[in-house]
């Protein structure tokens, strides 16, 4: 296996590579190789251009005009829309609540997935090589679990856990003793937002866990041994050996997160379908699927759909910073040397 | 650690041994705890769930705790004939099963040819798909819907199928492409002179060659699919053609007044237990091809 495709690395380096390893040559074309093309890159080209491409072309001059949908008739209209949104105030609200969805849950999921796979992959004796904690399959695959439960079933569970009268969650603060009776989690503007990113968080930590394992078996072991010989602490090597070098699956997971936050829809449709109390959580692809198909406003819900594009590449280009203002990116020689036994250690596994 | 070998060092040694145990027995210690509680906090709601997917509306409300006093089975066919699952069910394994397979056979066939052959243009699709995979789907959503009705393939599974595909094929390709940018080349070569063309070379050998690959990014594809929601609930508003998603969030939204709880739960726990036996089957395989699927 010579190596996994990573997101850091320029992508140019990897085309030409690709092309010196697929050793392309040109032959004559010959009816079954002309098919063969217009099969194998026609079909799956069309498909993507059709369904996928297309409609986002459309939806950038959609954004301009104020077509209602049904009726074949529209003016376009420029920049209207997006001035309008700027009086918006429920739009102003969802802005508000994803950009406060952003900052908060992926923080705090990755911060917990960090101390799990830390803890799974490093947590053993520190005598001898370096080893995982007891257990540690038992909580690799218990962490995964509410992974691959349908995100709206996750939705569903907790929306029943956080019910005010049937849930589990004020079952159990009434048998500790606490008054929560009939106290609804979801409907109240202090704890509405609270408990939704909680949901996200709990459905989510354990995936970028399993992610962060995976990162964190790529790292040599000497550095560890390294680590140790020169007296450093958990916390410390922590901090200073893994975080470093996993640093690019951490970025790659940052954005993830926080492209999950920002179009936040399922979760949130599942546990608070009408935006919350006063709209406190809800999100911008709320507003937008409301706005385009109970309300009919096409035009000015694709560019809402266009300002949650641009929100997200934002989103993206402030994480690559902070991680090359912190010094990532800059040792590319270095890092590329860590793939290269990832990959090596990877291609033994298999 | 001094070489020299006093005594004093050496008793020095031996209280740093001892210390570290110490600390690692409270690191570990501090570690179970934590994971422990962890676990707990994972599992517990999944467990009251199934539980209470056995019990009546009373119960539930009235005794969260405790084991169901008597089984009620019929939650389950409650929630197979209120809420419709068993037709729902149906929908998304046609769907899902449908999608899967074209998505897997046209994403290998273009991951095949960007990464085995050289051609101009051949850099400009790599890239367009990757900005496919980059922007928010639901930028494209409205006028995906109207990209499907012109098609007269809204509100069918046809067209959910289509869309599917569309949208997982980006995914698909970037993993299957650095998987068949692995594969020696010697063996291509060797098909090719014995006389097989391009397509016995992709589907008698490239493609068999590939195929731990397509099974790890079968296994996402199907997580992927079978618990999408957006894109049923905009493209697929008939109720005949529901999907299990769909389907569990109307259920759950009618379920206001005089609400069944077991049934509801009963529902839940159906829709749960296929994707829970695919990943109990394979989990071994997605816990190490997460790195590597995601990872681009």
């Amino acid at each position: 296996m010579s190596d996994t495709i990573t997101k850091s690395e320029p992508a140019s380096g990897r085309l030409t590579s690709a092309a010196r390893g697929g050793r392309p040559r040109r032959r004559k074309l010959t009816f079954d190789r002309v098919t063969f093309f217009l099969a194998f890159l026609g079909i799956p080209l069309a498909v993507f251009i059709i369904f996928v491409l297309y409609p986002f072309i459309q939806a950038i001059y959609w954004a301009m005009t104020d077509w209602r949908g049904y009726s074949p008739d529209y003016n376009f209209v420029g920049l209207d829309n997006f001035t309008k949104m700027l009086e918006d105030d429920v739009f102003l609200k969802a802005l508000r609540n994803v950009a406060l969805l952003a900052a908060v849950v992926p923080l705090v999921t990755l911060t917990l997935a960090l101390g799990v796979a830390v803890a799974i992959t490093l947590g053993g004796p520190s005598k001898g090589p370096v080893r995982g904690i007891r257990g540690a399959s038992f909580y690799r695959i218990v962490s995964f679990f509410p992974y691959v439960v349908p995100a709206i079933i996750v939705g569903l569970i907790w929306a029943q856990m956080y019910d005010p009268n049937a849930g589990l969650l004020n079952g159990m603060l009434n048998k500790l003793g606490l008054d929560f009776e009939a106290f609804a989690w979801l409907g109240e503007k202090t704890t509405a937002m609270p408990a939704l990113m909680f949901v996200f968080v709990w459905g989510l930590v354990g995936f970028y866990a399993v992610l962060f394992i995976a990162a964190i078996k790529g790292v040599p072991g000497e550095l560890y041994e390294a680590a140790k010989i020169d007296g450093a602490g958990r916390f410390r090597t922590t901090i200073s050996i893994t975080l470093p070098a996993i640093r690019d699956s951490v970025q790659t997971a940052y954005i993830y997160l926080g492209i999950a936050a920002l179009d936040a829809f399922v979760f949130v449709q599942a546990l608070l379908p009408n935006g919350g109390p006063d709209n406190s959580t809800l999100t911008i692809s709320q507003h937008l699927f409301t706005t385009a198909f109970r309300k009919g406003q096409f035009g000015y819900a694709t560019a809402m759909g266009v300002v949650l594009a641009v929100v997200t590449l934002v989103f993206a280009a402030l994480v690559f910073t902070v991680n090359r203002l912190t010094g990532g990116g800059e040792e590319k020689s270095n890092a590329r040397g860590f793939k290269a036994r990832r990959a090596a250690v990877k291609g033994g596994a298999q | 650690m001094s070489a020299t070998a006093a005594d004093p060092s050496l008793v020095a040694d031996r209280k740093l041994v001892k210390r570290t145990n110490s600390s690692d027995r409270r690191f570990a210690a501090i570690s179970h705890t934590l994971l422990s509680i962890w676990a707990v906090i994972v599992i517990v709601p999944m467990l009251w769930v199934l539980m209470s997917s056995f019990k009546s509306t009373g119960e539930i409300l009235s005794s969260p705790f405790s084991l169901p006093t008597e089984w009620k089975f019929e939650n389950y066919a409650n929630a197979w004939s209120d809420a419709s699952i068993g037709r729902y069910f149906l929908n998304s394994v046609v769907v899902v099963v449908s999608a899967l397979f074209l998505v897997m056979l046209l994403g290998a066939m273009c991951a095949y040819i960007l990464a085995r052959f050289q051609f101009p243009g051949r850099r400009l699709i790599y890239y367009t798909m990757l900005a496919g995979l980059t922007f928010p789907v639901f930028l494209a959503i409205v006028p995906l819907f109207f990209q499907l009705q012109n098609f007269g393939l809204l509100n069918t599974r046809l067209g959910l199928i289509l869309t599917y595909v569309a949208f997982a094929l980006p995914f698909t390709m970037f993993f299957l492409y650095s998987f068949f940018r692995s594969l020696p080349h010697e063996v291509y070569e060797a098909a090719l002179i014995d006389g097989a063309g391009d397509w016995r070379a992709f589907f008698q050998v490239m493609l068999p060659m590939a195929s731990p690959g397509m099974a790890a990014v079968a296994i996402f594809n199907f997580l992927g699919l079978w618990n999408q929601f957006l894109l049923p609930v905009a493209l697929n508003t008939d109720q005949d053609n529901w999907v299990l998603t769909q389907g569990m969030a109307a259920y759950a939204a009618s379920q206001v007044y005089d609400i069944d709880y077991g049934a509801l739960f009963a529902a839940i726990v159906v829709t749960v237990a296929p994707v829970l036996v695919v990943y109990a089957v394979f989990q071994r395989r997605i816990a190490g091809s997460v790195s590597q699927g995601t990872f681009r």
